[in-house]
C-alpha cells in the first residue's frame, strides 16, 4: 500500500475530491497547512512598507491506495490540482505497512 | 478660530439653534478620539492593540479634568500675547448659564466644552508615533504635562483674541497648527529621545485590523464634520457650510490622490492608503476649510494626499521610528494645509485675507502663515523632547525589551484584546479549553 499526499492550494480542494472520487476513491483526510516552495510567498504594501509574507495558505490532503493504482492516482491529483501558476503544490507517496479499519478490524487492501 | 460676527451694531444675544448646533458638533469631535483609537489599533500588531486604544481613550479622562480646573482659563483667558487667564473660569466656578462667548450667540459653557474635544484629541494623536513601548503611567503623565505646558499655550496664540498670532493674522480655522502641527511635532521630539520600537526595520509590523482601521478613519471623517463645520461657532453668515462641504471635498480629493500615488509606486490601491489619504485630507482642509473655495478644496486635498504618502517613507530613510506615521499625515498634512492659505485664500471665506493667487497675488499671508507654523512646530517639537528626556530619566518612559516583545498589552493592561484558544479556536481548542474550564472549578473548590 503506498500513502499519497498533497499539498495543494486550497482552492483546489472540490476539482481534487471530484476527480478522485471519480477515479473510485472512497475516503480521504484534508488538513489545513501552510508553507512555501521554491517561489517562496508574497509580498504586501502597507503606507509604501513592502513585508515578505513567506508561509502562504495550503491543504494537505492524504489518501490511501494499493500498489498497483498508486501511479495512476497521483496522476489524477496532479491533473485536478493543476493551474499553472506558481505555489501549485507538491504530491508524493509513501509506503504504508499496514491500514486498519477501526469498525470492522480488516486489515491490507480490504481496510481501504 | 473665528472672528466676531457683527448683527447689526446689536449686541448678540443667545442663539437657540446655534447652540444647539454647537452641543452637536462637540459630540460630533467627541466621537472621532475614539474613532482615532480604532484608526490606530487596527494598524498595531495584536499583542498591542489594547495599549494603543487605552492611550487614545485616557485622554478622554485626563483632559476632561484638567480643562475644568485651570486648562480653560489658560487658554482662552485674557492675557499679553503668550498665555491667558480668567479667574472667574477656574474650575468653571463662576461663569453664567447663559452668559454669552464674547461676540457669539452660544454660550460660554458650549464653546469651552467644544474646546475641550479639541484638547481631548490633540494629546490622543500623538500616541500613534509611540506604539508598543511606553509605559502607561509615563504616557498619563505625558499628557497632564503636555497638555498644560505645549498645548494650553499654543491654542491660545492661535485661537485667544489676545493670542500673538491670532493677531498677526495667522489663519488657522479649526486647528491645522494648533491641533495637528502642534501633536505631529510633539511625536516628533518624543521619538527622537525614547527610540525605535525593537525589531524596527528588521521585523515585520503589519497592521493587525485593517478593516478596525476603516472603522476608525470612516468615524474619524463623520466627527470632523464638527471639528470643521463647528469652528466658526454658529450658521449665521454660511461660512460653515463652506467649511462643511470643503471638508468632504478635500478629503475624497486627498484619498483619491494617495491611492493614484501608491497604485504608481507600489502597484496597488490598499485599503490603508484609503483610510491614510482621508485622513490627511481632513488635517489638511482643517486650517485653510474657511479661507479656500471648494476647487481649492480639491487642490488642498490632492497635494496633501501626495505629499503625505510620500512623506510616510521618511522615517526609513532617516530611521525615526514614528510608529503609525504621525509626523507623516499629522504634521506634514497640517504644514502643507497651513501654508496653501497662502496661496488659496479667495478672500471671500472668514477672512479678507488673500493669497498669492488671488486679490492683489500678496505674498503677506504665506509669511503669516509661515511664521504660525514655524513657531508652533519649534515650540512643540522641542518642549516635548524636553519632557520626554525628563519623564525618561526620572520614571522611565518606555517598559523593558522583555515587555515589549511579549507584548505591551499583557504587561501594562494585564489583559489581551483577543481570545484566540476556547470555543472559538476549533474542535481541538474546545476540548483545551473544557479541560483548563475543569481545571479552573477544581481549584476553586480547594480554595473554598
Amino acid at each position: 500500500m503506498k500513502l499519497i499526499t498533497a499539498v495543494v492550494k486550497p482552492h483546489r480542494l472540490d476539482e481534487i475530491k471530484e476527480a478522485l472520487q471519480a477515479f473510485g476513491v472512497h475516503g480521504l483526510t484534508v488538513t489545513e497547512a501552510s508553507g512555501y516552495g521554491r517561489q517562496r510567498g508574497h509580498t504586501e504594501v502597507y503606507r509604501g512598507a513592502e513585508y515578505t509574507v513567506d508561509l502562504v495558505p495550503k491543504i494537505r490532503i492524504e489518501v490511501l491506495a494499493e500498489d498497483d493504482e498508486a501511479e495512476q492516482l497521483i496522476e489524477v491529483v496532479v491533473k485536478a490540482a493543476r493551474t499553472g501558476k506558481i505555489g501549485d503544490g507538491k504530491v508524493w507517496s509513501l509506503p504504508v505497512e499496514t491500514a486498519v479499519r477501526v469498525r470492522t478490524g480488516e486489515r491490507g487492501p480490504d481496510a481501504l | 478660530m473665528a472672528p466676531a460676527i457683527t448683527l447689526a451694531a446689536e449686541a448678540p444675544r443667545l442663539s437657540a439653534a446655534n447652540t444647539g448646533f454647537m452641543l452637536i458638533c462637540s459630540a460630533l469631535v467627541l466621537l472621532m478620539t475614539p474613532g482615532l483609537a480604532f484608526f490606530y489599533g487596527g494598524m498595531v500588531r495584536v499583542k498591542s492593540t489594547l495599549n494603543m486604544l487605552m492611550m487614545s481613550f485616557v485622554s478622554l479622562g485626563i483632559v476632561t479634568i484638567l480643562w475644568v480646573l485651570y486648562g480653560f482659563s489658560l487658554a482662552f483667558g485674557t492675557s499679553n500675547g503668550l498665555i491667558g487667564f480668567n479667574s472667574h473660569w477656574l474650575g468653571l466656578s463662576d461663569i453664567g448659564l447663559t452668559e454669552l462667548w464674547d461676540g457669539y450667540t452660544i454660550p460660554i459653557f458650549v464653546f469651552m466644552v467644544f474646546q475641550l474635544m479639541f484638547a481631548i484629541i490633540t494629546p490622543a494623536l500623538i500616541s500613534g508615533a509611540l506604539a508598543d513601548r511606553v509605559k502607561f503611567s509615563a504616557w498619563s503623565l505625558f499628557v497632564v504635562l503636555w497638555v498644560t505646558i505645549v498645548y494650553v499655550p499654543v491654542a491660545h496664540w492661535v485661537w485667544g483674541a489676545d493670542g500673538w498670532a491670532y493677531k498677526l493674522g495667522v489663519i488657522d480655522f479649526a486647528g491645522g497648527t494648533a491641533v495637528h502641527i502642534n501633536a505631529g511635532a510633539a511625536a516628533l521630539g518624543v521619538i527622537l529621545v525614547i527610540g525605535k520600537r525593537v525589531g524596527f526595520k528588521k521585523d515585520p509590523m503589519r497592521p493587525h485590523s485593517l478593516p478596525l482601521v476603516m472603522l476608525g478613519a470612516g468615524l474619524l471623517w463623520f466627527g470632523w464634520f464638527g471639528f470643521n463645520a463647528g469652528s466658526w461657532l454658529g450658521n449665521d453668515d454660511g461660512v460653515g457650510a463652506l467649511m462643511f462641504v470643503n471638508t468632504q471635498v478635500a478629503t475624497a480629493a486627498a484619498m483619491l490622490a494617495w491611492l493614484a500615488y501608491e497604485k504608481i509606486r507600489h502597484g496597488a490601491f490598499t485599503t490603508l492608503g484609503a483610510a491614510s489619504g482621508a485622513v490627511a485630507g481632513l488635517v489638511a482642509i482643517t486650517p485653510s476649510g474657511g479661507a479656500v473655495s471648494p476647487l481649492g478644496a480639491i487642490a488642498v486635498g490632492a497635494i496633501a494626499g501626495v505629499a503625505c504618502a510620500a512623506a510616510v517613507g521618511l522615517k526609513f530613510r532617516f530611521g525615526y521610528d514614528d510608529s503609525l506615521d504621525v509626523v507623516g499625515v499629522h504634521m506634514v498634512g497640517g504644514i502643507i494645509g497651513s501654508l496653501l492659505i497662502g496661496f488659496f485664500a479667495t478672500g471671500k471665506g472668514q477672512s479678507a485675507a488673500t493669497g498669492v493667487l488671488y486679490g492683489d497675488h500678496s505674498w503677506t499671508q504665506l509669511w503669516k502663515q509661515c511664521a504660525g507654523v514655524g513657531a508652533v512646530l519649534a515650540y512643540s517639537l522641542v518642549v516635548s523632547a524636553v519632557l520626554a528626556f525628563l519623564l525618561d530619566r526620572t520614571i522611565g518612559m518606555r517598559v523593558t525589551e522583555d515587555e515589549e516583545i511579549s507584548g505591551i498589552d499583557q504587561a501594562e493592561h494585564a489583559e489581551t484584546a483577543y481570545d484566540f484558544s476556547g470555543a472559538g479556536g476549533g474542535v481541538i481548542g474546545s476540548v483545551a479549553a473544557s479541560a483548563a474550564a475543569a481545571q479552573t472549578k477544581q481549584t476553586k473548590r480547594v480554595d473554598a
